[in-house]
């Protein structure tokens, strides 16, 4: 009986397992070959060389776009913290019937379920010259000429990446918040602790786990983007993964491979450091 | 926090209700404009009102081929959607018990979660140029986007299975149900709706997926690739247009998986005291 659960569970997990072994498995191998890889202007040629690899180090413009991506990550990060841990506090803690909470989320929901460059078209007619923030500035008489900065900019990076993620954050933290048995801010409170005392030594710590699964959504996702950095910033900042597009664009694949392996590289290691703090099967 | 609300409450809820604003404003914005007159463009005021955009968003010289890839990332969203239900429940299944390798596959799943879009898609475009095959919206593109789907599906079927009970099963067992028989009339009836919301997620994240499909979609674009083309070369209010069709779409199949959900809790409802006469 034994042995034919194990075996059952073989054959129902295989699907799964197929799919990841075929479609992440191999093609992160191959890339990571392909990286050694040589090549010329029409092809690619096996080989184990180090030049890829040399030559994205050696490059001062690697290091500009690898810093330009960590800036957007970690800026990108602290605001949807901020905004994400107000927000899933206000749901979890203020509001406090089950049905009010349910909606409430619901409406931060809908929006996630269209299409991510839709919503950042849709930025457009706002943040434009003629675009109605800075209309309605100039008829307010806070400005005199339209502010150039809002659309095509670092500034408009940011509010798109705060636009579409934010609910990354809220969803996981909320999911802590909620757990918190009540019981403890109760005791929080009669032991004498100001609100402010609670919220950061018993609210805060206990919303860890939620905190790290939300960052490294955040993280992980910024790290990889390049839709984002494109559209909005109108061609003046770079990403790694726009970089390695246009290594692909130019036929240089071993070139782009050896890019794609730095920076999974850097991806995984900074979810493994968030990693330490959260046991991710216990969260679900 | 008990009795009447304080300052802190109100503050949070105009905080709130700012957000709220934040994330619908933009899209608001171009829901109205693209009605926007023949004569119009991409930015207030309004010159009139008018279908013309939504007639020129189906017009194929115009604007690229809208309409036959809505239809190729319906047909592939529907397939993930079915493939992921199948596969995420079977091996939520697998994963009540302690196998080998258990962890392993469920570390597969988290990397799938974490490793950028980007490089899966080069990965599998690059693999596919290796062994000399061709990408296609079908094959490759297809399976990179299960690479998204799955784990989204398997974490949802944890989180359902910590949450069922087992006595169901046991007390179907004790009944003479063989174990097929169990799943079939047991524990699919009771899962439904988690089933359904699986699926949903599935579509909803396949038929959105734009950088897995950038290296592995092939000679004909998925939806979201052919909105990023149009992106960059046209600049009328036809772009709004299409955001308003693609968000009826998704608001459709929310609406769809809604009715899906009320159908299951009516059906529950009428049949909730047959246990045992069925099948």
């Amino acid at each position: 009986m034994k042995r034919a659960n194990t075996w059952a569970a073989y054959l129902q997990v295989s699907p799964l397992a197929l799919v990841f072994l075929l479609f992440l498995v191999v093609p992160i191998a191959t890339i990571i070959v392909v990286s050694f890889f040589d090549y010329n202007t029409t092809q690619i040629i096996p080989a184990f060389l180090l030049q890829n690899y040399e030559e994205l180090v050696l490059s001062p413009v690697t290091w500009q776009t690898y810093g330009q991506t960590i800036r957007f990550a970690i800026i990108t990060w602290a605001l949807t913290l901020g905004i994400g841990f107000t927000l899933a506090y206000f749901l979890a803690f203020h509001v406090r019937s089950a049905t009010w909470q349910t909606v409430l989320f619901l409406v931060c929901t809908i929006p996630f379920w269209t299409s991510n460059v839709i919503r950042m078209i849709s930025w457009i007619p706002f943040l434009g010259r003629n675009g109605l923030a800075n209309m309605t500035l100039i008829q307010l008489g806070l400005i005199r000429e339209p502010l150039e900065f809002l659309l095509f900019s670092d500034f408009a990076v940011v509010l798109t990446y705060v636009h579409l993620y934010t609910l990354f954050m809220v969803v996981p933290i909320f999911n802590s918040m909620i757990r918190i048995d009540r019981s403890l801010l109760e005791a929080a409170r009669d032991a004498g602790a100001t609100g402010w005392q609670t919220l950061w030594t018993v609210i805060v710590p206990l919303c860890k786990p939620g905190i790290a699964i939300g960052s490294i959504f955040i993280v992980t996702i910024v790290m990889g983007d390049f839709v984002t950095v494109r559209m909005m910033s109108g061609g003046q900042s770079a990403s790694v993964s726009l970089m390695m597009m246009n290594a692909m664009s130019l036929l240089q694949y071993p070139a782009a491979a050896a890019n794609a392996v730095v920076l999974l590289l850097l991806v995984l290691l900074t979810v493994a450091a968030m990693m330490r703090l959260v046991d991710i099967r216990k969260e679900l | 926090m008990n009795g009447r609300r304080g300052p802190a409450f109100w503050l949070l809820a105009a905080f709130f209700a700012l957000f709220v604003l934040f994330l619908y404003g933009p899209t608001l914005t171009i829901l109205v404009l693209s009605f926007q007159g023949p004569q119009g463009g991409l930015t207030f005021p309004m010159n009139g009102v008018s279908l013309h955009w939504f007639g020129n968003l189906f017009e194929k010289q115009m604007v690229g081929d809208f309409a036959g890839s809505l239809q190729r990332s319906m047909v592939l969203g529907l397939a993930a959607m079915l493939v992921t239900v199948f596969a995420s429940f079977s091996a939520g299944l697998a994963f009540r018990s302690r196998f080998h390798g258990s962890a392993f596959i469920f570390y597969l799943a988290i990397a799938s979660l974490i490793v950028p879009s980007i490089l899966i898609s080069l990965g599998i475009g690059l693999l596919f140029r290796v062994l000399g095959w061709d990408t296609a919206w079908y094959s490759s593109a297809f399976g990179a986007h299960l690479t998204w789907t799955l784990p989204f599906g398997l974490l949802i079927m944890f989180a359902v299975f910590n949450r069922f009970d087992r006595r169901y099963e046991e007390a179907a067992r004790d009944l003479g149900a063989t174990s097929w028989q169990t799943i079939r009339f047991v524990v699919i009836p009771i899962l439904l709706p988690s089933l359904i919301g699986v699926g949903l997620f599935g579509f909803t994240l396949s038929y959105d997926e734009f950088a897995r499909s950038l290296y592995t979609a092939g000679t004909f674009n998925t939806l979201p690739l052919e909105i990023y083309g149009m992106t960059t070369n046209v600049t009328t209010p036809v772009l709004y247009a299409l955001g308003t069709v693609t968000t009826g779409v998704s608001f459709a199949v929310i609406a769809l998986a809604l009715v899906s959900f009320a159908w299951v809790r009516r059906r529950r409802l009428r049949h909730g005291s047959d246990a045992g006469k069925a099948a």
